[in-house]
């Protein structure tokens, strides 16, 4: 039984209709993108299996990979911190930015950023962040965490981010027109780019890290990653260690699903290279280049049940397609890393008393799976939550008992069809004409917003029975 | 021992707990290493296998689709003339600001006599930039640009105009025909401080999944292919 306050912003989130009209966005845009895309590349399935098992293959060698990652950067002038916890991660980020006497950080998307919580540790020792993502510098204005892991704020609509600028963006004209996307684009960019010059230090995350040249790669499509990542002094990496893989042909391989399973681009606009700081004769360019990487819970999980979670190359196609995401959003399951992916990935880092919830508010219809480009199990790695969490006698005393009861009749056929036989036609005269219930005791979560179908005259093995019997079947 | 060597210590060996290894194994060392070093190519898509001929027709299609403007000039003297027309057309300063490139400053820049070249990395208040991609893989439209006095990576992403100007015999099938190209330049395991990927003009559809161009690098990208 899902907590009460999971329940609760559920609910405030189907009742919502702003909302609910904002996140029909998703279906409209990234899944027919997605189809579109996947269709005109009849290599993508092969490419699939492919970028599986690079990422196994890296994985089962991770130490060697890493090692080998470290001494390439550092043969290109840049330094790499190991950080085993989200603490020693936000530590090194901000010695970093203090001996470099940073006032103003600039950073482009970075999930592992917000993971460790950066941003606040940052501006609490008196650097002031900027966050250069669209999507993300409307977050961090509303003091609100991402609802997506690549769409920050699918969950709004134009008006609401038209409110939130006139209230942030200070010393602009009041009154100013901000009626249309194209508006909130022109002003962020002006916003924006004054910070781009004035950064001392950029941070960004990376999408893949590449082991043979020691190269951090990052995919945007506005380019505020190449902005962040070129014009301050220094340019600091934030990665998590199973974004690593071999070579630059795995990592083409791995390019060529990222984008057409997320936002399904071909490829999005700017795909970076980034390798060391600025070399000899280079007019601009970082003068230091760190890369900072993460642990926090992640050779746990490699060394578990959950290893194929660390596949993950975060492009969202799982939120996208399932219909429990498209229904409640990213907020509601109060976590970082939402929908399916998010569903699997919190438990394992945070431990299932914080995400009980998040395996469960799943239909199991199998997309997710479906659409993963490295084919991560998800619904299975949910499963595998629930039993734990089942056999840990977490669930609450009823839940537990309505599931004995009814593994007690599953598990004894005769008991089963005895009771079908009963119930059955029980329930079905119940009704009678109408044939479904408009209210249900202890089903009022399903009677409130429709009906509950009712049997309507024998049980399927009666049925398939009888068939057999008169040999049809 | 240092705080950042007992990091690294630490997840190293956490992790070859978790994978039940010690490092120091033969085998896996020998396969890492043979990894790196052939790099093996996965699945190429049949579409980047084509002739070359067939390679400009994707190269520009993609282009265009993904928002470019691509100008296929027969003659130098036209590339020249087809920025000049350009910056006309939308009515800004007869400037470009370039880098040391050789092969943009041997340009007949001539035939274009207006056109002012600036050298150096961009500045906030330049309108329009030049770049060369050393290679561009054709199945996406894609054209790296690498880092470097002749190619400052600032000009790709300052400006509201940018210019790239791409050679024919630069153009090849796929990313990894591209880096290829660029192992036999800077050798093998060495990549150039940036390589950019870069596939059109910068956009965003962060708001309501409404695509708007020029998000926060060039509003336009105009691809010159000398053919």
């Amino acid at each position: 039984m899902a907590d009460a306050s999971f329940k609760d912003s559920a609910a405030r989130a189907l009742a919502d209709a702003k909302f609910q009209r904002a996140l029909l966005n998703v279906k409209r845009g990234f899944i027919v993108k997605r189809a579109a895309a996947k269709s005109k590349l009849p290599e993508f399935d092969q490419l699939r299996d492919e970028a599986r098992a690079i990422k196994d293959h890296t994985l089962a060698h991770l130490d060697l990979y890493l090692e080998a990652y470290e001494r390439k950067v550092v043969e290109s002038g840049g330094e790499v911190h190991f950080a085993p916890t989200a603490a020693d991660a936000r530590g090194i980020v901000l010695r970093i930015c203090r001996d470099a006497g940073a006032r103003l950080v600039t950073k482009g998307k970075s999930m592992v950023s917000e993971e460790i919580g950066l941003n606040a540790h940052l501006e609490a020792a008196g650097i002031e962040v900027a966050e250069t993502d669209l999507g993300e510098h409307i977050s961090q204005i509303r003091g609100e965490a991402p609802s997506h892991i690549i769409a920050p704020v699918i969950h709004l609509n134009k008006e609401e981010i038209a409110e939130d600028f006139v209230r942030t963006h200070r010393g602009l004209p009041q009154g100013r027109p901000l009626g249309t996307v194209q508006d909130l684009v022109a002003e962020a960019r002006a916003v924006l780019r004054a910070k781009f010059i004035a950064a001392d230090v950029g941070i960004t995350g990376a999408n893949l890290l590449i082991a043979e040249t020691g190269s951090s790669v990052v995919v945007t499509n506005e380019g505020n990653g190449d902005l962040t990542e070129t014009l301050p002094r220094l340019h600091i990496v934030i990665a998590s260690i199973e974004k690593l893989v071999p070579t630059l042909e795995d990592a083409c391989t791995v390019l060529r699903l990222l984008a057409r399973s997320g936002t399904g681009q071909d490829i999005t606009t700017y795909t970076t290279f980034a390798t060391g700081p600025a070399r000899v004769g280079d007019p601009d360019g970082p003068r230091q280049y760190h890369v900072v990487l993460l642990d926090n819970g992640r050779s746990e999980i490699l060394g578990g049940d959950f290893r194929a979670m660390l596949r993950c190359i975060r492009c969202g196609a799982c939120l996208n397609h399932c219909p429990v995401y498209g229904t409640i959003g990213g907020h509601t399951y109060r976590s970082l890393y939402p929908g399916p992916m998010g569903a699997v990935l919190t438990p394992a880092l945070y431990g299932i008393d914080h995400a009980r919830d998040l395996p469960n508010a799943s239909s199991f219809c199998g997309r997710c799976e479906e659409v993963c480009p490295v084919a991560i199990p998800l619904p299975s790695l949910m499963r595998k939550w629930r039993e734990r969490d089942f056999e840990r006698g977490d669930p609450p005393l009823a839940q537990r008992l309505v599931l004995k009861l009814w593994a007690l009749a599953a598990k004894r056929p005769r008991l089963y069809h005895a009771l079908g036989s009963g119930l059955v036609p029980f329930l079905a005269r119940l009704v009678k004409s109408r044939g479904s219930f408009r209210s249900l005791p202890f089903g009022s979560a399903w009677t409130g917003t429709r009906d509950l179908p009712a049997p309507q005259g024998k049980t399927f093995h009666a049925l398939y029975q009888e068939q057999k019997r008169s040999g049809q079947s | 021992m240092s705080a950042t060597d007992q990091g690294r210590l630490a997840v190293l060996s956490r992790i070859r707990d978790a994978l039940g290894v010690t490092g120091r194994d033969r085998t896996r060392e020998a396969a890492v290493e043979d990894r790196l070093r052939r790099h093996k190519r996965g699945t190429i898509p049949a579409l980047a296998q084509a002739d070359h001929e067939a390679l400009i027709e994707l190269m520009t299609t993609m282009l265009v689709n993904q928002g470019a403007e691509v100008t296929r000039a027969s003659t130098p003297e036209d590339a020249a003339r087809a920025m000049a027309e350009d910056l006309r057309a939308h009515d800004l300063p007869f400037i470009l600001r370039m880098g040391s490139d050789p092969t943009l400053g041997s340009l007949p820049w001539d035939a274009a006599p207006a056109l002012q070249r600036r050298i150096g990395p961009a500045k906030a208040e330049d309108r329009a930039a030049l770049s060369r991609a050393v290679v561009a893989a054709a199945e996406t439209g894609t054209l790296f640009l690498v880092s470097g006095a002749d190619n400052p990576t600032t000009l790709a992403f300052l400006p509201e105009t940018h210019f790239i100007l791409i050679r024919p015999g630069d153009v090849v099938g796929s990313y990894e025909d591209a880096f290829d190209r660029l192992r036999a330049i800077y050798g093998e395991g060495r990549l150039p401080r940036t390589i950019n990927l870069i596939s059109g003009p910068s956009r965003t559809a962060d708001i309501e999944q409404t695509i708007v161009r020029g998000a926060h690098g060039p509003k336009r990208l105009h691809v010159v292919l000398l053919v």
